[in-house]
């Protein structure tokens, strides 16, 4: 290509080759891949079809309704909520009439939109991959360039199969070392938003680079990346490797026979090159981070589960300390509490950033052999049916359920709680998502995010609690 | 559609606090609400009411000379998180016109734009400086000039900002994105030609 001059990085390479045109002003036309739609996207068919526009590439959109489906049942008229249940509805037919592939309520391929992608192996290295939300940062953990957009954008994408962009700076973020044993991808993510902050990747794709990020398998490559955003980062992005082919090989909608030979050719080519430039560079020590919980309303309010809850009146900066009054008066917390000593009501295991087959074995590791604390409610939602299968396929289902967890249908579910699971007001919840904000898992809920292994454990010992430290944990 | 924007007078709202994000603006269960009933009413819900529906009077909005308030303020990630351009319909159904702020969630600024809604980016002591002063006066007025791309503050002193010169014209004209785009239909359908190739599909 042109562009092909000096040293480049996987996310310049993967700009350079989508480019359609670019405009003085350095807006530039970006061709979609793949464009991924879910049942909030009614609004973005409608303005389709107020204009009357058709989908222009319906083979490079999929399709699947996740954040208002039940989790109690895969009937669509259990869905009490009209609204609810017209999105859900909609997407089925505007999927229909324009041709295009939906992964529905009944099939087994139905699931959280970041979970089904990769899964069915449309998320590939190389690719520009766009959905109309925020976590579609996901899919980068495949090497593919991946970001959310809004509704309107959503409109453009089916209307153009291009997307309007300004292209982002650049970050690489180092994580060398040995993690510890059941340190997990959702800790190495918690540990760089604390240390970055919430802002630190503003207007930035992050790419994240180090033997311990190579070290991770393909379930917390995408738990890593998924959380991106919420450390500010556009997208965020591992360089596709032999785990990368590894997990896409055989996936129905990953090439196949010679086709994938020259697909995997042609990724091998995408790692940044030696000597390209990032605008800016961020190093982690792998081996001094601890499983990590947070305690406050912004992911970067993130800790070690060893910690005490930090004092305010050590922030000498005004504005952070009175954000981090707000955050533990709204959690009903006091400073110098240590975290294990934090009792739980609810206990959420799922979502696009900890719902898939790894994490419900993690879960279940912790949960064999033991109960659900008296008083705590613990949801396990798979992040697909596909995995739920497997789940089932491999008895978690009986060891979670033996252990006092309710085991339900794949969903956004209690992640934001859309569909209607909720956290009652007051309530506390430990979970595997990716957003603890004011209100997020309900109004008046109190979230706590950490691993899946360190959910079970909370629920189990109806505190926030280390799972490396339980009675006879292996 | 998108409606055109060329400048506005209005009162600044001070939303302070890092990281305001768009669960706050708009929460999670007013989404599937249709945008044909209005979003008003939904924006900062759960801050500005109390559960039983009555205001509560400490949250900006509530307070008399913020009532009518169509430029928000806010500091570094303003309406960072979700994807939901409901946030961004919240503010234009409530009438704001114009967000400033030191950064912005990004998507939440893309959706702006689609949206007729103008966000401004200033150096951080820059809306320090103007937080203090809608603050230290509620009511007072901040003036918007897109065509020069100016602010004025309360206290008079003009401030420049950028933005792109597609996206000007887009607000300027009330032009939208989909429309431009459609035109360069040719360019797209070359470049499916020429990608395809490329990609031995
Ligand atoms: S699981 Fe949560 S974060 Fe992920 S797509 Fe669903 S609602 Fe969004």
């Amino acid at each position: 290509m042109l562009d092909d001059t000096g040293p480049r990085t996987l996310f310049d390479k993967i700009w350079d080759r989508h480019k359609v045109l670019e405009r003085p002003d350095g807006q530039t036309l970006l061709y979609v891949d793949c464009h991924l739609v879910h049942d909030g996207s009614a609004p973005a068919f409608q303005r389709l079809a107020e204009r009357n526009l058709a989908v222009r590439v319906p083979r490079r959109t999929f399709a699947t309704p996740d954040h208002y489906v039940p989790t109690s049942s895969r009937d669509i008229t259990t869905i009490d909520n009209p609204e609810h249940r017209f999105l859900v509805e909609q997407l089925a037919e505007n999927t229909a009439r324009e041709g295009v592939t939906m992964f529905g309520l009944g099939d087994p391929r139905q699931g959280i939109v970041h979970i089904v992608g990769p899964e069915e192996g449309l998320s590939q290295p190389g690719i520009l991959l766009v959905c109309g939300d925020s976590h579609t940062s996901t899919h980068g953990a495949l090497g593919a360039l991946a970001f959310g957009i809004g509704s309107s954008e959503v409109t453009h994408v089916l209307a153009t199969q291009t997307v309007w962009q300004r292209k982002p700076k650049s970050m690489r973020i180092t994580v060398e070392g040995d993690l510890a044993p059941g340190v997990t991808g959702k800790d190495v993510i918690l540990a760089i938003i604390a240390t970055i902050t919430a802002a630190g990747a503003t207007g930035h794709v992050i790419e994240y680079a180090g033997s311990a990020i190579r070290g991770l398998s393909m379930e917390g490559r995408l738990t890593l990346c998924n959380m991106s955003i919420e450390a500010g980062g556009r997208a965020g992005m591992v360089a596709p490797d032999e785990t990368t082919f590894d997990y896409l090989k055989g996936r129905p909608y990953a090439p196949s026979g010679q086709a994938w030979e020259q697909a995997v050719q042609r990724w091998r080519r995408l790692p940044t090159d030696p000597g390209a430039v990032f605008d800016t560079e961020v190093t982690l020590d792998a081996a001094a981070i601890e499983p990590m919980v947070t305690w406050g309303t912004s992911p970067q309010n993130a800790i070690p589960i060893s910690a005490a809850i930090p004092d305010p009146a050590n922030e000498p900066d005004l504005d952070r300390r009175q954000g981090m009054e707000k955050a533990l008066a709204y959690m009903g917390l006091q400073p110098g509490t240590q975290m294990t000593d934090v009792t739980v009501d609810r206990v959420f295991i799922g979502s696009c950033t900890n719902g898939r087959i790894e994490d419900l074995r993690a879960a279940a590791a912790v949960a064999r052999g033991r109960h659900v604390a008296p008083g705590v409610v613990a949801w396990v939602v798979p992040g697909s049916g596909l995995i739920k299968r497997q789940a089932e396929a491999e008895g978690l289902d009986r060891i979670l359920v033996d252990a006092g967890f309710e085991w339900r249908q794949a969903g956004c579910s209690m992640c934001l709680g859309t569909n209607g699971d909720i956290v009652a007001p007051g309530q506390r919840c430990a979970s595997t998502s990716n957003r603890n904000f004011q209100g997020r898992q309900g109004p008046g809920a109190r979230t706590h995010l950490m691993s899946p292994a360190m959910a079970a454990a909370t629920a189990v010992t109806g505190r926030l609690a280390d799972f490396r430290t339980l009675a006879g944990a292996a | 559609m998108s409606t055109q924007f060329t400048g506005i007078d209005a009162v600044g709202l001070p939303v302070p606090g890092q990281n305001v994000d768009t669960d706050q603006i708009i929460p999670a269960r007013y989404l599937s609400r249709p945008r044909e009933l209005g979003l008003a009413e939904c924006l900062f819900h759960d801050l500005r009411f109390n559960t039983d529906g009555s205001e509560k009077p400490d949250f900006v909005l509530n307070q008399l000379p913020f009532r009518d308030a169509r430029v928000v303020v806010g500091e570094h990630n303003f309406a960072c998180g979700s994807s939901r351009e409901n946030a961004v319909w919240a503010f234009h159904d409530y009438g704001f016109r114009v967000a400033i702020a030191p950064s912005f969630g990004d998507i939440f600024r893309n959706n702006c734009f689609q949206n007729g809604m103008l966000p401004i980016i200033l150096p951080r002591e820059t809306v320090d400086d103007l937080l203090a002063q809608l603050q230290a006066h509620p009511g007072v007025h901040v003036q918007v000039d897109l065509p020069s791309q100016t602010v004025t503050f309360p206290d008079g002193s003009q401030h420049e900002f950028e933005i792109d010169a597609f996206r000007k014209h887009c607000l300027l004209n009330g032009v939208d994105e989909i429309s431009f785009t459609l035109e360069q239909s040719a360019q797209i359908a070359a470049f499916e030609n020429r990608y395809g190739r490329e990609n031995m599909e």
